[in-house]
């Protein structure tokens, strides 16, 4: 097995809101074309890692690289624009914009070794939204906003994606959609970092995964051995 | 008055319509992506005149040379516009939005004080319009040729305006971050450019608005503030950010005012009101109505919730021995002041207006710090109790002491009234309606000739013999101001006083045991307009005359600057900002001309280098210190506090 390329390195990230710490040294790794889980329970520090990661938490210490590069001081649109993208949680579509106008929010220019997205590549990967281009973001399903937020990030020609929840508030037969679309963006080559609380969904779709507790890391290891783990699954992720 | 006039009047109505969708959609669009609201941009406005005039005067003699000179004065203020945004706005779009009121009120002094340097205080009067100084006649009436054209430029901007935000990228970009800036800041877009490109364009508006009333108004020192009030109230009731909603209340006002103008006095049971006289009041009427049943405007919608985590305020405890004992000797000191006055014979006169300022600071305080209602309207209490005792005295003849108690209560009846409409809302919106009330109290004042005095005020307010003499009002105005004080703390430390800091803390909660919020919020308001009262009754007394200046926009704002200097955190602070604000403005700024350049600056000095007030700022450095510590025991690399500080910088 060839080594793999390590694409984003978090190292020791304290996160803070007011005067309250949510985040315990984390510290973990992206590879390239690798998809990780990030597991744990509701406000184990998930949502709260990834937005520390991209910036958005005003208060943070740690490191983060991504592609060898210190990113931890910039700001977020900076980090977005070296190619880490974010899907947030709640999707935050824009409520006004067309499908169309929000795609163009999210646009940037090409990067030669990332994958490329268009909006007819994006309507191939999620045939709802072509059929709804002109439609305002306002009025579209739980299922149809997050793939539209999805498709937002992509047109930013990431490398990494920080993937919240997206399995969250969603059909079920939507949530198997969701995890056919995220093998297929593997086999694009893109990387994911995927915010995760159901096992089920984790283990179609990730190589590796960690697992979150009170906002530090408590596992880590391959996804095949985490799936076979009964007792780390009873201890830090039933409900 | 024949129905032709009235049609005329309304048809002239749809120029002044115009003029003020100009005036007010630059400021609607810079607060829906910025969440600025700008108080400056009247001055932008005022700008733009007086460019024109300066422009037109010089290239104006041809029709191309007008219309080129009209559009060169309203890029000029886009320029100026894009400097201020670069240079100072960008440092504080992070700051509490009590702060980014304060610092572009800032801007309104020092952009008045250039203007006053650049062109001096004469009015100026542009030249007409080339081709365009005729006028066509209609239905026996005329009506000039360049309000024609006005006219037609209103429409014309909304439309390109929409298309601009509808079918470009950049119009794209400004409605996705009207809606969430920092989703759009994720998703790789430089806000910073995309800022200042808004508050560019918006100025460009505000000074393009400005430039085409040259030949119409002239040009003078008092636009700033004129402009800045339509503008709020036509953004107020279109709705804040919404540009089809500046136009629609933009028409609904200048139609108003037109009915007024047309219909003229109207009689009501023998009682005679003077419509076309009553604008101001109308205007202001209008918003307060509006904002009461449909608090986010006509179009407008509710602000999204702010994503920044909510700031812990300090508690405020008790005072301490200490304390007390300083206080005690503040107090013998301040007694012993009338045996300087042999030597020192300004010292009882700067004390009593010390006393009073410390008087109106810790009541502005009151509601503002424990109350967290950031009133921009207290100046209408310290009028109210001014005026009302002013005219108790000089209409009914009643004695000064009765005056002295009267008075305050018809501030406090103003705030009863005031108060209840205001606790419905919060943030800027309270702002901005407190500040409209304070502006209707001024505006009756200001126009109601025979009964205010209008412009010219009241003189001859004198306090009885007994207390005529400066030493006997001194005392006067020391024992009223330390037992107002006195009770004003103990309102804080009472049962009260919890209830009411419980409320600005955690309004939800707060309900949730019981306590009925907005009732508590709207009987501080009261008090706090009853000690305000107070200080404007003191005020009339010791001066012997006043004039509506006791209710203008600046007196209110000056209270802000008194309490945020001390320290909004703090009981101490008010007392202390208020005395050394008035010394300061007392003593140094009757120096200068450029008085309010001076005041500006320091207001924007102190909003840029201690954003959090001066106590936050102690704090916050006291943390940095802490986890610099912290960092350097553990080994690891420093970028905590720094790194905050850092990525706060952006806006967000």
């Amino acid at each position: 097995m060839k080594p793999i390329q390590t694409l984003l390195e978090v190292n020791d990230l304290n996160a803070f809101y007011g005067r309250a710490q949510i985040l315990f040294d984390v510290s973990l790794k992206v590879g390239r074309g690798e998809v990780v889980a990030l597991m744990g329970r509701n406000g184990a520090g998930k949502s709260t890692t990834m937005k520390t990661i991209m910036g958005l938490v005003e208060r943070r210490t740690g490191t983060v690289r991504f592609r060898k590069e210190a990113i931890e001081r910039l700001a977020p649109f900076r980090i977005c624009q070296r190619g880490l993208g974010f899907v947030p949680e709640d999707r935050r579509i824009f409520t006004d914009l067309s499908v169309m106008e929000n795609l163009e929010v999210g646009r940037l220019s090409e990067r030669l070794d990332a994958p490329y997205w268009d909006e007819n590549k994006l309507f191939k990967l999620f045939p709802n939204l072509g059929e709804m281009p002109n439609r305002p973001g306002g009025q579209m399903s739980g299922g149809e906003q997050q793939m539209l937020t999805i498709s937002r990030t992509l047109m930013g020609n990431p490398y990494l994606v920080l993937l919240d929840e997206p399995s969250e508030g969603v059909a079920p037969l939507i949530v198997e959609q969701m995890a056919e679309m995220i093998v297929e963006l593997k086999k694009q080559g893109l990387s994911v970092l995927l915010s995760e609380q159901n096992i089920h969904f984790a283990k179609l779709v990730s190589d590796r995964a960690y697992i979150l507790e009170n906002g530090q890391v408590r596992y880590q290891g391959s996804m095949r051995d985490l799936a076979a783990d009964e007792v780390t699954q009873q201890k830090y992720l039933s409900v | 008055m024949s129905l032709s006039s009235l049609l005329i009047q309304m048809i002239s109505g749809l120029s002044e319509a115009s003029t003020l969708f100009l005036i007010s959609v630059g400021l609607s669009l810079i607060f829906g992506v910025t969440r600025i609201v700008n108080f400056a941009h009247g001055s932008f406005y005022m700008l733009g005149i007086y460019l024109s005039y300066t422009l037109v005067s010089r290239f104006g003699d041809t029709a191309s040379g007008f219309w080129l000179a009209t559009l060169l004065s309203a890029l000029t203020v886009a320029v100026i516009g894009a400097l201020i945004e670069m240079t100072v706005l960008r440092r504080i779009y992070h700051v509490p939005e009590l702060f980014q009121l304060l610092a572009t009120f800032a801007l309104v002094l020092v952009i008045s004080d250039a203007t006053l340097y650049l062109w001096g205080p004469e009015e100026l009067l542009g030249p007409r319009a080339p081709g365009l100084s005729g006028s066509i006649s209609l239905l026996g009436h005329r009506i000039p040729q360049y309000d024609l054209v006005l006219m037609a430029i209103g429409p014309l901007i909304l439309v390109g305006l929409y298309l601009m935000l509808n079918l470009t990228r950049w119009g794209t970009l400004i409605r996705a971050a009207t809606q969430d800036r920092e989703m759009v800041g994720a998703l790789g877009i430089n806000q910073h450019w995309l800022f200042t490109g808004v508050f560019a364009l918006g100025c460009f508006l505000a000074g393009l608005g400005g430039a085409l009333q040259g030949p119409r108004v002239p040009a003078n020192l008092l636009l700033d503030i004129e402009a800045i009030g339509t503008a709020f109230v036509i953004v107020v009731i279109g709705g804040m950010g919404s540009i089809t909603g500046a136009f629609v209340a933009s028409l609904l006002i200048a139609q108003i005012k037109a009915l007024c103008y047309g219909i003229g006095t109207l009689t009501f049971f023998d009682v005679v009101i003077p419509l076309n006289q009553m604008t101001l009041v109308i205007e202001f009427l209008v918003m307060a109505i509006v904002l009461v049943v449909r608090p986010w405007g006509l179009l407008g919608r509710a602000l999204p919730p702010s994503r920044q985590a909510p700031q812990s305020e300090p508690m405020l405890t008790p005072a301490s021995k200490g304390v007390r004992w300083f206080g005690a000797l503040i107090a013998l000191v301040l007694m012993m002041v009338p045996t300087f006055s042999e030597s020192f014979p300004y010292l009882i006169t700067l004390s009593v207006d010390m006393l009073i300022a410390v008087l109106f600071a810790a009541s502005l305080h009151f509601i503002m710090g424990p109350g967290g209602l950031h009133s921009f309207g207290h100046a209408a209490y310290f009028g109210l109790g001014a005026y009302g005792a002013g005219l108790l005295v000089l209409m009914l003849g009643l004695p000064m002491e009765l005056a002295m108690i009267l008075g305050p209560l018809v501030a406090a009846l103003g705030a009863l009234v005031f108060g209840w409409f205001s606790v419905r809302l919060s943030g800027v919106y309270l702002a901005m309606l407190t500040l409209a009330f304070a502006q209707i109290v001024w505006s009756v004042i200001y126009q109601w000739n025979g009964f205010t005095g209008g412009s010219n005020g009241l003189i001859g307010i004198w306090p009885s013999d007994w207390l005529a003499s400066p030493t006997a009002f001194y005392y006067l105005t020391l024992a009223s101001v330390i037992i107002s004080v006195l009770l004003l703390r103990f309102g804080l430390f009472a049962p009260f006083g919890f209830a009411l800091r419980a409320g600005r803390d955690s309004a939800l909660r707060a309900e949730a045991i019981g306590i009925n919020v907005k009732r508590i919020q709207w009987y501080a308001f009261t008090i706090a307009g009853l000690f305000g009262g107070v200080a404007g009754t003191l005020f009339a007394f010791s001066k012997g005359s006043i004039s509506p200046e006791v209710i203008s926009v600046s007196r209110s704002v000056d209270g802000l600057v008194m309490v945020l200097l001390g320290g909004i955190n703090t009981l101490s602070g008010p007392i202390a900002g208020a005395s050394i604000f008035t010394l300061l403005h007392d003593t140094v700024m009757r120096e200068t001309t450029y008085w309010r350049a001076v005041l500006g600056l320091a207001v924007l000095t102190l909003v840029i280098l201690f954003p959090t007030g001066i106590v936050g700022s102690a704090q916050a450095i006291g943390e940095r210190i802490k986890s610099h510590l912290l960092n350097r025991q553990r080994g690891g690399q420093l970028n905590g506090a720094g790194n905050a500080q850092q990525s706060g910088g952006d806006p967000r």
